[in-house]
């Protein structure tokens, strides 16, 4: 028997109403089936009200400003490895999460006790630890205006929404998948696996905003593994990028048709040749470049960072002290032009409001190779008033807060941070027809960074070796090692719009407790000259 | 009006009543073949602070039920926070749904009889009841003294208080609560020129000691200024016992036996099979997780409800044993290690030296001084090969003396090549080796001194 997670919901939904019914009395046993149905929205009666209790009790108990946020958040997870299913999991989570300024101090406090006097006590607890982490002396916290529309509703691009795709689908489509790929008799182990994710989040703030979001977020992935002699080489699917989308995303991907094509790779790097060091030209494709644009340019251009907020963990920036580099640092070539956005169909940050209520805006980082603004959010705004107010524009956050679940606190996360195509119609083989010594690197792998974001190491799925504007061959264990602004110095041609692609990652990590943030980056092939390569093969 | 509230307040911690209530109405919800229900309870609180003033803070409770069912050889599972009767109800009907959905698992190992356990050593009232006005006086501990000193601090204070439960059809029932703390802080001139970070981990709060933390992080941030580049090439080190735990730890990343016997791991045989009863660090190396000694306190169960054990993975240089789980030891004809995923849910001791890290300096012409590491992400699973970078105090070694800072250091190396080359080792102590800063398993490893760390490239960052 098919069943579809919708009806399932649906059952669940009954039942709680019904279970509920003798203990609590119709109307709130009706409100409760709501929240636990997960449609959170304005319109939501239950959940509006309990989020106005939680703004009324930390405003009761002292705060001056509030913002509360409920979040069901549904994943479902399925492994398999080559004939098997190794796991398969449907989880959710639903809870709330009180923030309060009291005397400029933030306070934070978070419960799964989705009840009025739940969120009451919570933002009391919010309050009064807000109380406690105040000290003598400190620079209290304001926040810049949240301009524009802070009621409404807003849904992921997502066409097919994963859980009302039939289980026995996904597994048959991933067991063939692996099959198709074990047709090649050197692909001795293969991995297959899809994640989905559902959140339905409601927002509210003492300002006034009320907004619910539905958002979306699909991974299929397959790994495969060739094994030689002495040798084991793995080729990752990762030319397939998480989406903020549905179901469609994978069935477009054809995960079937292209696993023998992974396969052969995996079995080709077993016999690639081991990179020389030394200096080469680099062509880089859209499937590897979008994590060295996430480490080298979306991380350093946090002003969370650069203001020495994250100096113990993610670190602080090259991209520092504002006054001294913005509109004045040269961060690259002037091919190079940067934008952040939380817009983009199908993007992994697209969303309608971030968790400060703020409707996102799309901004210019590096213009030309300047560097022109920082990511920001309403707290964080406002230091950067004098620029703003020098340069002409308003002074507003731009939409990047960003809590990854109900039980945390939100604060600066990057949009989707992309490298715009360039004006010239070129393509991958345009770039590397007109590289005489150099290696094509396609597909992100091993990646390191510094806490300055200055030097940085990456490797990839598939290299090889470019000689006379033509390819001629594999290469294996290699890495290039850059120094940020040098290296996007050194970009010297871009592909152009046709040849633009959506890379990302969902586990993007900052903060401490260290939270997971899903972000995409647009980006086209580039071609960067004389980059440091070396050769991480060793003997065991 | 509230008062703070602390861990052991509403919301509590789950007592071993009530988790096996909660299982057994899960459980009473249950028609499959098999089911495993399994509790994680607990609270959590955390305080940070930027330019010596506490920025953001966070106080929250949860309790998940996990549902693990098996129907007719099918296996599914499901999990939800929602504990009233309708939530539970729905995780079990969720998880025998999939479960039907499912092929038939050829890997399947049947549900454990009930086990005989060891009490847990992890847990600690003074962490339990640290509350966010005793965090925002402990961090005041760090950001006084850098306030005093002219220096900028940042930092992260995380406590856990949390309980674990495992519960199945067959009557099977586990219960263990535990605490954990990590208290981190990196000082910075104010001109961002100079950079000190120190830490430390327990389960116990009563054992850290915050106004040396701040000074010891203070003391480096001083001495870091005015670095000098060194030629990358290979140095010998003195690591200090963070940045051995940050190396050490990672292999357990290969210790899975079935990936040594299929081939993909260092510790595959050339020719087929796994290098136990090989030697392949130095004699004076062994590598131990033992859930049950105070300092490296882990989960006295398995993720399955295995009784977990001592387990020796590396004995005086000599691979000893690798993680078996149920199902591949029963195909090898080996007994299960016992030992959760990885070492023993993380928890490690390695074995050490007399050696002090004065007299590992001492002893050493030329060399450098590493506080930790950081970015340390895997380049190559043969070797167990890592990159990342030397962080917040490094420091050059001139004839037996630090003489001076310098600048940071991207290194290509393996754990198992940096054991092979050691030279002495010092007293073990318990590290926070996340780069995270999170509170979670116990390290407890030596400072080492060892020869030719390869160090391949330099970094401009402070």
């Amino acid at each position: 028997m098919s069943t579809s997670r919708r009806d399932f919901v649906r059952t669940t939904s009954a039942a709680a109403a019904g279970l509920a019914l003798a203990a609590t009395g119709r109307a709130e046993a009706a409100e409760r089936a709501a929240v636990l149905a997960g449609a959170p929205s304005p319109g939501d009666a239950v959940t509006n009200e309990l989020l106005m209790k939680a703004l009324d009790a930390a405003r009761a108990a002292g705060a001056e400003y509030a913002d509360a946020r409920i979040s069901l958040n549904r994943t479902q997870t399925i492994f398999t490895r080559e004939k098997r299913v190794g796991g398969l999991s449907d989880n959710e989570t639903l809870g709330a999460g009180v923030r309060v300024l009291v005397g400029g101090s933030w306070g934070f406090a978070a419960t799964s006790e989705l009840t009025t006097d739940g969120l009451a006590r919570v933002a009391r607890q919010a309050v009064a630890q807000a109380k406690a982490n105040r000290t003598a002396g400190r620079k209290p916290v304001t926040l810049a205006p949240a301009p524009g529309n802070q009621r409404g509703t807003w849904r992921s691009d997502a066409k097919v929404d994963p859980f009302t795709i039939p289980i026995e689908d996904k597994v048959a489509l991933l067991l063939a998948t692996n099959a198709a790929a074990m047709k090649n008799p050197q692909a001795r182990f293969v991995n297959s696996s899809m994640f989905f994710l559902k959140e339905e989040k409601t927002y509210a703030n003492s300002e006034g905003a009320l907004v619910a979001q539905t958002i979306f977020r699909t991974q299929p992935s397959v790994g495969i593994t060739a094994v030689g002699k002495g040798d084991f080489q793995t080729r990752q699917s990762n030319d397939i990028a998480p989406m903020g989308r549905g179901y469609e995303h994978v069935t477009e991907n054809k995960l079937e048709e292209n696993a023998p094509r992974w396969a052969e790779q995996a079995v080709e790097k077993l016999s690639a040749k081991p990179v020389e060091v030394g200096r080469y030209d680099l062509v880089l494709h859209p499937s590897h470049l979008w994590l060295t644009i996430h480490e080298s340019v979306a991380h350093p251009t946090e002003l969370d960072r650069a203001m020495g907020y994250e100096a113990n963990y993610a670190g602080t920036s090259f991209v520092f002290p504002p006054e001294k580099v913005l509109g004045t640092l040269k961060f690259g070539s002037p091919l190079m032009n940067i934008r952040g956005d939380r817009s983009q169909p199908g993007s992994l940050a697209a969303t309608g409001w971030d968790d400060d209520g703020v409707v996102p805006e799309s901004f210019d980082i590096i213009t030309g190779g300047m560097f022109v603004d920082y990511q920001t959010t309403r707290e964080q705004a406002l230091w950067l008033d004098w620029y703003y107010r020098k340069t002409g524009r308003p002074t507003r956050s731009h939409g990047c807060s960003y809590a990854q679940s109900w039980a945390d606190v939100q604060f600066q996360r990057m949009p989707n941070v992309s490298l715009l195509p360039g004006e010239k119609d070129l393509s991958w083989d345009d770039l590397i027809a007109a590289t005489d010594k150099g290696i094509a690197i396609i597909g992100d792998g091993s990646f390191s960074i510094d806490q300055q974001r200055f030097n940085a190491q990456f490797g990839g799925q598939l290299f090889y070796e470019i000689k006379g504007g033509r390819i001629t061959g594999m290469l294996k264990d290699v890495a290039y090692q850059m120094r940020t602004p040098d290296f996007w110095g050194a970009l010297d041609m871009l592909g152009g719009k046709a040849s633009y692609f959506l890379g990302g990652a969902f586990n993007d990590g900052k903060g401490q407790p260290a939270q997971s943030n899903a972000v995409s980056h647009g980006c086209v092939p580039t071609r960067h000259r004389n980059i440091n390569v070396i050769n991480t093969g060793r003997q065991a | 009006m509230s008062r703070p509230c602390t861990l052991l307040d509403e919301p509590k911690v789950m007592s071993r009543d009530e988790a096996q209530a909660l299982a057994r109405r899960v459980l009473g919800f249950a028609t499959a073949t098999e089911s495993r229900v399994i509790i994680g309870t607990g609270a959590r609180g955390n305080t940070r602070f930027a330019v010596n003033q506490i920025s953001t803070a966070g106080d929250n409770s949860n309790t998940t039920v996990a549902v693990r069912s098996v129907v007719d050889g099918r296996v599914g599972s499901a999990s939800t926070n929602r504990l009233d009767e309708a939530g539970l109800r729905a995780v079990v009907e969720n998880s025998e749904r999939l479960a039907k959905l499912s092929p038939v698992d050829p890997e399947l190992m049947p549900e454990l009889e009930p086990q005989s356990y060891q009490p847990g050593v992890g847990w600690s009232d003074s962490t339990a009841r640290l509350d966010p006005a005793g965090r925002a006086a402990a961090v005041g501990r760090i950001t006084d003294q850098a306030r005093a000193a002219g220096l900028v601090s940042t930092g992260y204070l995380e406590t856990r208080a949390t309980a674990g439960a495992i519960a199945n059809s067959k009557g099977l029932f586990a219960y263990d609560r535990d605490t954990d703390v990590a208290l981190t802080t990196t000082v910075r001139t104010a001109d961002g020129t100079g950079s000190g970070w120190a830490g430390g981990a327990s389960n116990a709060w009563s054992s850290i000691d915050p106004a040396a933390l701040g000074a010891r992080a203070i003391e480096k941030a001083r001495r870091s200024v005015n670095a000098v580049a060194v030629e990358p090439g290979r140095y010998t080190v003195i690591l200090e016992p963070t940045a051995v735990g940050n190396l050490v730890q990672l292999i357990q990343g290969s210790i899975n036996a079935r990936g040594a016997d299929e081939g993909r791991s260092f510790f595959s045989k050339a020719g087929g099979g796994t290098k136990i009863g090989e030697k392949v660090v130095d004699e004076r190396v062994t590598l131990v997780s033992d859930p049950f000694d105070p300092e490296t306190a882990g989960n006295p169960f398995t993720g399955e409800g295995l009784p977990a054990r001592r387990v020796t993975w590396i004995e005086n240089g000599v691979v000893k044993n690798l993680n078996y789980d149920r199902y591949w030891a029963r195909k090898q004809g080996k007994e299960p290690t016992g030992a959760g995923g990885g070492f023993g849910g993380g928890s490690l001791r390695m074995s050490g030296g007399t050696e002090t890290i004065e007299s590992l300096v001492a002893g050493c012409q030329r060399g450098l001084l590493v506080t930790r590491f950081w970015y340390i992400r895997p380049v190559d699973p043969r070797t167990i090969l890592f990159t990342g970078l030397t962080r917040d105090g490094t420091f050059l070694i001139e004839n037996g003396r630090i003489t001076r800072a310098v600048r940071n250091l991207r290194f290509n190396e393996s754990p198992i090549f940096m054991l092979n080359n050691l030279e002495a080792m010092g007293r073990p102590v318990r590290v926070s080796a996340s780069e995270s800063g999170n509170a979670g398993a116990a390290v407890v490893v030596p400072p080492i001194r060892c020869r030719d760390f390869n160090f391949t490239s330099l970094s401009e960052a402070v």
